[in-house]
């Protein structure tokens, strides 16, 4: 392998962990408070707010339902809105994100909805207001939960990354087909392919790490 | 447990009569309305009941009685669909929600499972009211750090709740409902979840905080050891209806409302012995003898009123069972006989014992002998023993 080779495979390398870090952030940002609301905001619960639970749920399920690729170029002009141009990594970050946003939400409504009610019911009574029963009990209890979701929501981001070589988009996947299939070099595609294991692992690891460090509900030796 | 002393009287408070009402239940309905395929259900019907102010009130009711129902109307929980709840002369249901957030934090509760936050360690979970109430970080540890030398866990203080036993739990639990000074404290059957000695430890603990800080105590529960190991007034609520009511002593000696017979049941002394609830007969048969029951109350639980009646009436008497106990404090003996089913016999001996201040119940006949059944009762002398 060349030299040229390793230095286009590590920056390919530092594109996908840019657009997947860049997505995860926006995604954790909207996602994470569209979560919560999510799981609080049915009839009767802690936000009670049925109309925009609903609203929100259709447009949640009808993003997650659309094939990325599909959304990927659907959404080109708003792409081109938000950062001016539709082509090229930094662009690739706004579907990356739009996919994202969705996907952690529902992760962090499941992870939300695990916490015990009667938590709820004691901060109650303890006099805590809907935004301190959010704060103080709902999502640091959910906590353990929530991060193992975003592991495995950035796990899939890098899946997902290799798509946006469509628009542009740089990064391992796109490097994997324009080297390792269209110009028939499989010890790129080989290096592609395990620079990606590697870093599913890392990132697992990590999440499961900080999972299990955050989660107090076992004992620990 | 001295670091009780750390309490002062609440000087926001005046100075109240010792029998005023701190909650008040008064005509309380509660209806939960029909949603989807569920028809709705009366939860509550017609709850009057006061909470005397340092008293420990228990409530006692089979599952789904509505006694959860009634102690969430306290705190606000649950609203009333008729009626008012007030705590101390304010209207819960009427509160706007920031009053009644207030409001909250003067009503402390525990949980049946303790509902502690398994990623606070004990410290932070008792803190956790303190932190809603927006105390700040000092006033938090100087409150904080008493509290669980109260409760006795002083070792724990940075343990998860994980890694606590289950009375552990729920003295962190109680240690947390105490932290804003509450002027009640609801135990939503709190030590339904522990074994029985954990049980005796909790209720210890309650009963100390209830004389040691003066704190009214609201609890609700299953388990007659319960009402009989720590409250001094008690209500039976049955299927939403509060069926009876008055000091533990009364009730524990002279049930009236079937339910209540049915939790005293299992009450040791009260069950008869097995042998004799299998032979016990509605009618008397050939050579059976009258089975009473005969409850002491008080003073009287130490007369020696079985040899008065043997010299009185000149009969043996069988004793079949029985117990001397105390509840709340006082002394009460039940003790189960058979004698023999003469003419107006009964009739005598249950006047002898009435007019001594004793209670009898007459429970049926028993054949003591089926084999010398045609034997005349009288000569069933004293031999038998089945005495328990």
């Amino acid at each position: 392998m060349s030299p040229e080779i390793i230095r286009l495979i590590a920056s390919s390398t530092l594109d996908t962990l840019y657009m997947v870090a860049a997505a995860t952030a926006i995604g954790t940002l909207i996602g994470l408070p569209l979560g919560v609301f999510l799981a609080t905001s049915k009839r009767g619960e802690l936000l009670s707010a049925p109309l925009a639970n609903s609203i929100l749920g259709v447009i949640v399920n009808a993003t997650r339902s659309t094939p990325f690729i599909i959304l990927t170029v659907s959404i080109i002009p708003f792409t081109r809105l938000v950062a001016g141009t539709s082509i090229g990594t930094t662009a690739a970050i706004v579907p990356l994100a739009v996919a994202a946003t969705p996907f952690i939400a529902r992760l962090v409504e499941g992870s939300i909805r695990e916490v015990d009610q009667g938590l709820i019911e004691a901060a109650r009574a303890m006099g805590a207001s809907p935004l301190q029963i959010l704060a103080k009990v709902l999502v640091p209890e959910a906590l353990p939960g929530i991060v193992l979701g975003l592991t495995l929501a950035i796990v899939s981001l890098i899946g997902f990354s290799a798509i946006v070589g469509v628009v542009g988009g740089g990064g391992l996947g796109d490097l994997g087909i324009r080297y390792g299939y269209q110009r028939f070099m499989p010890d790129v595609m080989a290096a592609v392919v395990l620079v990606l294991i590697l870093l599913v692992q890392g990132i697992q690891s990590l999440g499961d790490a900080l999972s299990r460090k955050l989660n107090k509900r076992v004992r620990h030796g | 447990m001295n670091a009780l002393s750390f309490h002062p009287p609440d000087a926001a408070q005046p100075p109240q009569a010792a029998d005023e009402a701190v909650v008040r239940f008064e005509g309380v309905a509660k209806t939960f309305a029909a949603r989807g395929r569920q028809t709705a259900v009366a939860a509550l019907e017609d709850i009057d009941l006061t909470v005397r102010r340092g008293a420990i009130l228990g409530v006692i009711g089979r599952s789904g009685a509505g006694k959860s129902t009634l102690i969430r109307l306290v705190n606000g929980l649950e609203k009333p669909t008729a009626g008012r709840v007030l705590v101390d002369g304010t209207d819960v249901a009427r509160l706007p929600e920031k009053d009644l957030r207030q409001l909250r934090r003067s009503i402390g509760m525990i949980f049946q499972h303790f509902n502690l936050l398994s990623s606070r360690t004990v410290y932070d979970n008792i803190a956790l009211p303190l932190e809603i109430a927006g105390a700040s970080r000092e006033d938090i540890r100087q409150r904080v750090d008493p509290l669980i030398e109260l409760v006795g866990l002083a070792d724990k203080r940075s343990r998860y709740p994980a890694e606590l036993s289950g009375g552990q739990k729920q003295r962190v639990g109680i240690a947390r409902a105490l932290a804003t000074r509450p002027k009640v404290l609801l135990s939503d059957e709190a030590t339904s979840a522990l074994d029985p000695e954990t049980t005796r430890s909790i209720l210890d603990l309650l009963a100390t905080i209830n004389a040691e800080l003066k704190l009214t105590i609201l609890l609700i529960t299953h388990e007659m050891a319960v009402i009989r190991g720590i409250a001094r007034d008690v209500a039976v609520i049955d299927n939403g209806r509060i069926v009876e009511k008055g000091d533990v002593f009364d009730l524990f000696t002279r049930p009236r409302h079937p339910t209540t017979r049915t939790f005293l049941a299992a009450e040791s002394g009260r069950a008869l012995p097995a042998y004799v609830a299998e032979r016990l007969t509605e009618r008397a048969g050939p050579g059976s003898q009258a089975v009473l029951r005969i409850i002491f109350r008080g003073s009287h639980a130490t007369d020696p009123v079985l040899s008065q009646i043997t010299r009185t009436f000149a009969i043996d008497v069988n004793i079949l069972g029985g117990t001397v106990d105390a509840i709340a404090g006082r002394p009460f003996g039940t003790l189960i006989v058979a004698v023999p089913d003469e003419a107006d016999l009964l009739k005598r001996v249950t006047a002898f014992l009435t007019a001594r201040g004793l209670d009898v119940e007459a429970l049926g006949f028993i054949a003591l002998e089926a084999d010398r059944a045609s034997a005349p009762a009288a000569q069933n002398e004293g031999g038998h023993s089945h005495v328990a």
